[in-house]
């Protein structure tokens, strides 16, 4: 008889920490709120493995929100190693510099090479905006990755299927992010000989759902990427480019976005246009963040519980 | 009696103020504030410089949805020229943020 494909669910925690430490955890259906100690947050995330999130370093960055990205970003790194549990990997949501200048890029793998991990990139716009439009980004990180196009590329881990996509390049105008024609032909191909009960993580600079699109926060040509994951059991999508945490769930689909590490942005409709917010000094911190993700191997059904750092 | 000297001075003065109005009447300005491009739509005549300045605190670009204009990014109170010289429609949109859309309309 063969085993039931329930039995290998993949349940994926998801713990989103910064300053006092919050927890967010993918757990039983019902999203909770909590405000837990990192101690805690560790405890709960004992087996399976544990990835991090780092996303919107925006390296160069200068203006009010933040003069000091860097000095932000090594913080953010820094909380790598108070962690009980050793990240696997780190992947990179984009936004890795302000103006892909290459001392914006230097200083910002300097730091995030600074936690030892290997760390997985996807480019957001602010990182395609050198005079080869993504040729350095290609350069310095998509070759490493063994990317193709603009830089989308798969690997495996423990079992879980990560797919690092771009939705930066080529945009329309008025539209949003965008996958391409290419990419999604190279998304259906890598997926094909991938079983449904294959655990995916899919990152992504921009949100794959639309979180305003009057800001252009969502992706054109997202729902034909989900199209094709909608034989799987569990997806994890992982975004950043709004600097904020936003999450939604549908079906097996949870859709989460990080927070940055150089400046926060205001809530949909809150402002006048999505520019970066300046918050009182002493509160910058409590709004920046990076997020550890704990794949635990169970036969709980997926679920999200979130919270506020409020 | 007007001594030749200052009437000559006068008629240079003259002439480059002359010259700086007609300078003043080849250029256009759009600011760009709040993810917009103000005014989102100008007419403007061929030869036309115009200037885009960048007041917010995110960088932007310009990009013609001909292909023909594409700048590059223009970070906070930065600027970006382009000369209008044939007449026609020019569609554009921001490069970071494509929901940003302008037109410049050059007609004699």
């Amino acid at each position: 008889m063969t085993q039931d494909t329930h039995d290998r669910r993949t349940v994926l925690e998801c713990m989103v920490w910064a300053g006092t430490g919050l927890l967010w955890t993918i757990a039983g259906g019902v999203p909770q709120s909590s405000l837990l100690g990192i101690g805690e947050a560790n405890a709960q995330a004992a087996t399976g493995f544990n990835f991090l999130q780092i996303s919107d370093s925006h390296i160069g960055f200068k203006q009010a929100a933040n003069p000091n990205p860097l000095g932000t970003l090594q913080e953010a790194v820094g909380k790598v190693g108070t962690l009980t549990t050793r990240p696997a990997f780190m992947i990179h949501t984009g936004d890795i510099s302000h103006l892909s200048r290459p001392a914006e890029f230097d200083d910002a793998e300097k730091i995030i090479s600074s936690a030892k991990l290997d760390v997985h990139y996807v480019p957001g716009e602010h990182d395609i905006v050198d005079e080869g439009r993504g040729a350095d980004y290609m350069n310095r990180f998509g070759k490493k990755l063994q990317a193709q196009g603009t830089g989308w590329y798969s690997f495996d881990h423990a079992g879980v299927h990560f797919v690092g996509l771009v939705n930066v390049a080529d945009l329309k105008a008025g539209g949003m992010g965008s996958l391409g024609a290419a990419q999604l032909a190279w998304l259906a191909d890598d997926l094909k000989s991938k079983s449904s009960s294959t655990p995916l993580v899919i990152f992504a600079h921009i949100p794959l759902w639309t979180v305003n699109a009057d800001w252009g926060w969502g992706t054109d040509d997202a729902t034909q990427a989900l199209d094709l994951v909608k034989r799987f059991g569990s997806v994890t999508v992982l975004n950043g480019h709004i600097h904020q945490i936003m999450q939604k769930v549908e079906g097996a689909v949870t859709f989460h976005t990080a927070r940055s590490t150089a400046f926060p942005q205001p809530a949909p409709g809150t402002a006048p246009s999505p520019g970066p917010l300046k918050v009182p000094d002493d509160k910058l911190r409590s709004v920046l963040g990076i997020t550890s993700i704990a794949v635990r191997q169970g036969t709980q059904p997926l679920a999200v519980i979130d919270g506020t750092l409020a | 009696m007007i001594d030749r000297r200052s009437l000559c001075a006068a008629g240079a003065i003259l002439t480059l103020v002359l010259l700086s109005q007609q300078a003043r009447a080849d250029e256009a300005a759009v600011k760009i504030d709040n993810f917009t491009f103000i005014p989102e739509t100008i007419t403007v005549k061929p030869g036309t410089v115009v200037k885009w300045t960048n007041e917010d605190d995110i960088p932007h670009s310009i990009v013609g949805t001909d292909g023909k204009i594409h700048s590059k990014a223009i970070d906070t109170n930065e600027d970006f020229s382009f000369t209008f010289s044939e007449p026609g429609t020019y569609n554009y949109f921001c490069g970071l943020h494509p929901h940003m859309k302008g037109k410049i309309i050059v007609a004699p």
